[in-house]
């Protein structure tokens, strides 16, 4: 780090991490990162080997669409819905980080909760609620008597995404700032600089692994959308592989536009590979982490919460809003409520589902997370990447390419609750590790080092010393993959068990016939339990940096 | 120091995925098991954090055993892409009432269809259930539907039937213009189909490219008027017409005035009414035998893969009885096809709909449709 060349003095006073932190393990990685590691990254790359085998099947179609000047036009309008929503994000999402860890702005923590919340909404339920208050003769419109933009197309499209994508990048940075040895930025202001100047040349380069992972969720999460595209009516890359589909089953044509997809998103984990830098965030002299001590607004106290008010306000109680107004305008017109057992059935199928996918994405988060950071070569820093494959594919495209492998090889399993697991494991993997490979980065190697000193075997460091301490990230990736596999629909469609159903397909059916009445109650339900886990992640996150 | 750890580690780790492996077939297993309506007390959290170790227990490890043991019982397996809404109901009533083991998979018609193909020769459905001929025809073109008994195919009228006998309507659908009231007379409305692209609705009609019913109108209208009037109505439509995602995003925008008329189906308006009784929107069909007032059918096939085919009739022949014919009128807001079941009141009869002869069988060329709304520019 730049402000770290000083020497450092004698006393337990923190020190900035040197170059010489960086350092990686030499040798070849060990068998037990590396198996798991590969089987993460296999599994993700699945659909990529569907895609290939299909679109072999006709090559010609393959390259005529491929140089179709619709194709291009498609590839550029993604590209600028990718960049706008990412950048409105990070105008959104940084300082409400910010604002809700490192400040004294009045009730920070329910703040972030709220905040972190929109991740639950399913785009095409918030596409709709936005459409409803915001479209033409819509709720604003009609009581306010003002005339607003257009919702449809790339305003309104990316408005909708930044507004449910966005705690991506909260969550990712409010983890890193949590995180933060204070020391580093005290350092900075004993040696001169302005809070100003530490928040530039200190805080916010620390923070670029984590603004990096939270876009690329973002930027991977836009290209994979289709809720929100199609309904605000803007050709983005899903939208068009959608038709494909729907339209005379053209698999040749979807999956040509699929493969694009993913070069496309080879392009972005590129970049953000490279803008991620290779900065370590760890302690390495003597002493223990502080909590950072909370930045006094001052005046800025009531703007900053006017803020965060403003942004729940939009991003939350609006759609959740006209989830309650649907509801309530349903049950005056004699529409049964719908909070009977079968709404609870659906909640226990989503809970279970999610939960045991986040297990299995956070477990298997731990080594590809380690390998790429301690033992950080070309090899395991593609291997890390390719987990994030899945990520970026429409959710069709996914759960097609598992039906036929599951179908032919899977057995019993196919379409059983492991089938289902795999698929989000798949889908969901990159934002386990994005959050876990944050943490290691936190990590000084030493404490590693040190315990294999004493004799212990790699293995048992992994569990007894690394996981305990990158716990943070295990949890926070856990809880970003429970979150979007309780709204996750194609796959849980397609895979889940026969005749099982969850909140978000109960959504589904209600929607796509029009009973928006029907499909209030267990999207609130989805909103409500899906807060549980994050408040007790908010919580606990909290509490490691008291 | 490491080297020393290797052959532990070589064992650690396996171990480890090796019990989290068992531990999703116990938990699959226990998924078989469990009847629709299990609920949470049935199957506690602590079932699901269980730990590894619950794996190694020999009794809880026999998931794919009671999975087979459940497929000799009788059961049927819908792919249904219809709704839960629509048709659950009347699929949970075939089962209460003949204690068959109806499974039901929900989704999207044509990606149930997709998922179908996808999964060849081991699919597990035994029926599909699709929104359109349209669907029901892909599945037929691919090989994959098997001849229905020639009584099933008798009870409806021949329209509504494949002439191979492969399929067979359930209910059925009618395109209309649907309008909002507070902006536009019927009296004004246009007289046909293709008047909906002259100038003076410029903005003010609703459409849905990409939606399976519009583009089975449309191929539809092409059996009828031929690709080069229809291209020129596509691309003038294209021109003054408002582009949504499907018939229910259509109907929203009349409610709220976004536009004044929309082509669409009819039944969508009957459930935003249902919640919401002063929906300022209302059906109209064109003037005269036109094309603009296509019936479609919603339908059902029986798969080739079908393990008991004699079993799956007879859910098909249960679909069309008077009670079921019934409750697609009275619940779902669609047409009785089955003579003689009375519709819904506020409906014509299915048989007072003036619409042109066109046979739904040949409404199977969805790839020359969408070519056709690609050339005119209607889609990507």
């Amino acid at each position: 780090m730049r402000a770290g060349t000083e020497t450092p003095p004698a006393s337990a006073t923190p020190v900035p991490p040197m170059p010489a932190a960086r350092r990686r393990r030499s040798g070849r990685p060990p068998f037990h990162l590396v198996l798991p590691a590969l089987i993460a990254a296999g599994a993700a790359a699945l659909p990529l080997g569907y895609l290939v085998v299909r679109a072999a099947e006709a090559p010609e179609r393959a390259l005529d669409l491929l140089w179709s000047s619709s194709t291009a036009e498609v590839l550029a309008n993604t590209g600028v819905l990718v960049a706008l929503v990412v950048a409105g994000s990070l105008l959104v999402g940084v300082p409400m980080a910010w604002l809700t860890t490192s400040t004294d702005l009045p009730g920070r923590r329910t703040w972030a909760l709220l905040g972190a919340l929109p991740l639950v909404i399913p785009s095409y339920v918030a596409a709709y609620a936005y459409i409803g208050a915001l479209g033409p003769g819509g709720a604003v419109e009609s009581t306010l008597g003002i005339t607003l933009p257009s919702i449809y197309g790339l305003g309104g499209a990316t408005l909708v995404l930044v507004l449910v994508s966005y705690p991506y990048v909260l969550l990712t940075v409010r983890g890193a700032l949590v995180g933060l040895d204070p020391g580093l930025e005290e350092a900075s202001r004993s040696l001169g600089h302005s809070a100003a100047q530490t928040l530039r040349r200190v805080t916010l380069p620390l923070l670029r692994p984590a603004v990096g992972a939270g876009s690329l969720l973002i930027a991977l999460y836009v290209l994979s959308d289709f809720g929100a595209v199609s309904l605000l009516r803007f050709d983005s890359f899903t939208r068009t592989i959608y038709t494909s589909y729907r339209a005379g089953f053209d698999r040749t044509g979807a999956v040509v536009l699929a493969l694009l997809l993913v070069a496309f998103t080879v392009a972005l984990l590129v970049i953000e590979a490279r803008v991620r830098g290779k900065v370590a965030a760890h302690r390495v002299g003597t002493g223990v982490r502080r909590s950072r001590r909370p930045i006094a607004l001052g005046r800025w106290r009531w703007p900053a919460l006017a803020f965060v008010v403003l942004v729940v306000a939009v991003s939350l109680l609006l759609p959740v809003g006209v989830l309650v107004f649907w509801l309530l305008r349903g049950v005056a017109a004699g529409e049964p409520l719908r909070l009977a057992a079968e709404t609870w059935v659906a909640a226990w199928n989503s809970v279970r589902a999610s939960a045991l996918a986040a297990a299995v994405a956070a477990a298997l988060a731990l080594p590809v997370g380690v390998l790429s950071v301690r033992y950080r070569s070309r090899a395991t820093v593609a291997l890390e990447r390719a987990t994030y494959l899945g990520y970026a594919l429409p959710g069709i495209v996914i759960a097609l390419a598992l039906v036929f492998v599951g179908a032919r090889f899977a057995g019993p399993l196919y379409q059983s609750l492991a089938m289902l697991v795999a698929a989000y494991v798949v889908l969901f993997l990159p934002q386990a590790v994005g959050a876990v490979r944050a943490s290691v980065l936190q990590v000084p190697p030493s404490v590693e080092e040190a315990a294999q000193g004493l004799g212990e075997p790699g293995w048992r460091v992994l569990f007894r010393v690394t996981t305990p301490l990158v716990r943070p990230g295990l949890l926070a990736g856990g809880a970003l993959v429970f979150l979007t596999a309780m709204k996750e629909l194609p796959a849980t469609l397609l895979l889940g068990p026969t005749g099982d159903r969850t909140l978000a397909t109960a959504i589904w059916n209600a929607t796509s016939e029009a009973f928006f009445a029907r499909a209030a109650a267990p999207a609130l339900v989805l909103v409500l339990i899906s807060g549980i886990p994050m408040a007790i992640l908010l919580r606990r996150r909290h509490g490691l940096g008291a | 120091m490491r080297p020393r750890s290797r052959s532990t580690a070589r064992l650690a780790l396996p171990a480890l995925l090796a019990a989290l492996l068992a531990l999703g077939l116990v938990l699959s297993s226990c998924e078989a098991d469990e009847p629709d309506e299990a609920g949470p007390d049935e199957a506690g959290p602590e079932e699901a954090e269980a730990d590894p170790d619950e794996a190694d227990d020999p009794d809880e490890a026999e998931g794919p055993d009671d999975a087979e043991a459940t497929a000799e019982s009788p059961t049927i397996t819908v792919y249904s892409g219809r709704s839960e809404e629509l048709v659950g109901p009347i699929l949970e009533g075939y089962a209460a009432e003949t204690g068959v083991d109806v499974e039901v998979r929900y989704g999207d018609s044509t990606e149930m269809a997709a998922t179908i193909l996808e999964e060849g020769q081991n699919s597990p459905a035994d029926l599909f259930f699709g929104q359109d001929a349209g669907a029901l025809g892909a599945l037929k073109g691919e090989g994959r539907l098997q001849d229905l008994p020639e009584a099933t195919l008798d009870s409806v009228d021949e329209r509504f039937a494949d002439p191979d006998g492969q399929w067979v309507g359930t209910s059925g659908r009618a395109r209309v213009i649907a309008y909002n009231t507070d902006a536009v007379d019927e009296g004004d409305l246009p007289e046909t189909i293709l008047d909906v692209t002259d100038p003076e609705w410029e903005g003010r009609v609703g459409w849905a490219p990409t939606n399976g019913s519009f583009q089975a109108h449309v191929t539809g209208m092409r059996v009828e008027l031929g690709d080069d009037v229809v291209e020129e109505w596509v691309a003038g439509l294209d021109e003054v017409g408002v582009a949504y995602e499907n018939n229910t995003a259509i109907v929203e925008a009349l409610g709220r005035g976004e536009v004044d008329v929309g082509v669409t189906n009819h039944y969508y308006l009957y459930r935003f009414l249902e919640e919401d009784p002063g929906f300022p929107v209302e059906n109209a069909f064109f003037t005269g035998e036109d094309i603009g007032n296509l019936v479609n059918i919603a339908g059902v096939g029986v798969l080739d893969t079908a393990e008991d085919p004699e079993a799956v009739f007879d859910l098909v022949d249960y679909l069309l009885t008077e009670d079921a014919q019934a409750y697609f009128a009275d619940e779902v807001f669609e047409f009785p096809l089955v003579p003689g079941v009375p519709g819904e009141p506020r409906l014509p009869d299915i048989e007072e709909i003036e619409t042109p002869d066109v046979d739904l069988s040949d409404l199977e060329d969805l790839q020359g449709t969408v070519e056709l709304l690609q050339r005119a520019g209607a889609l990507p």
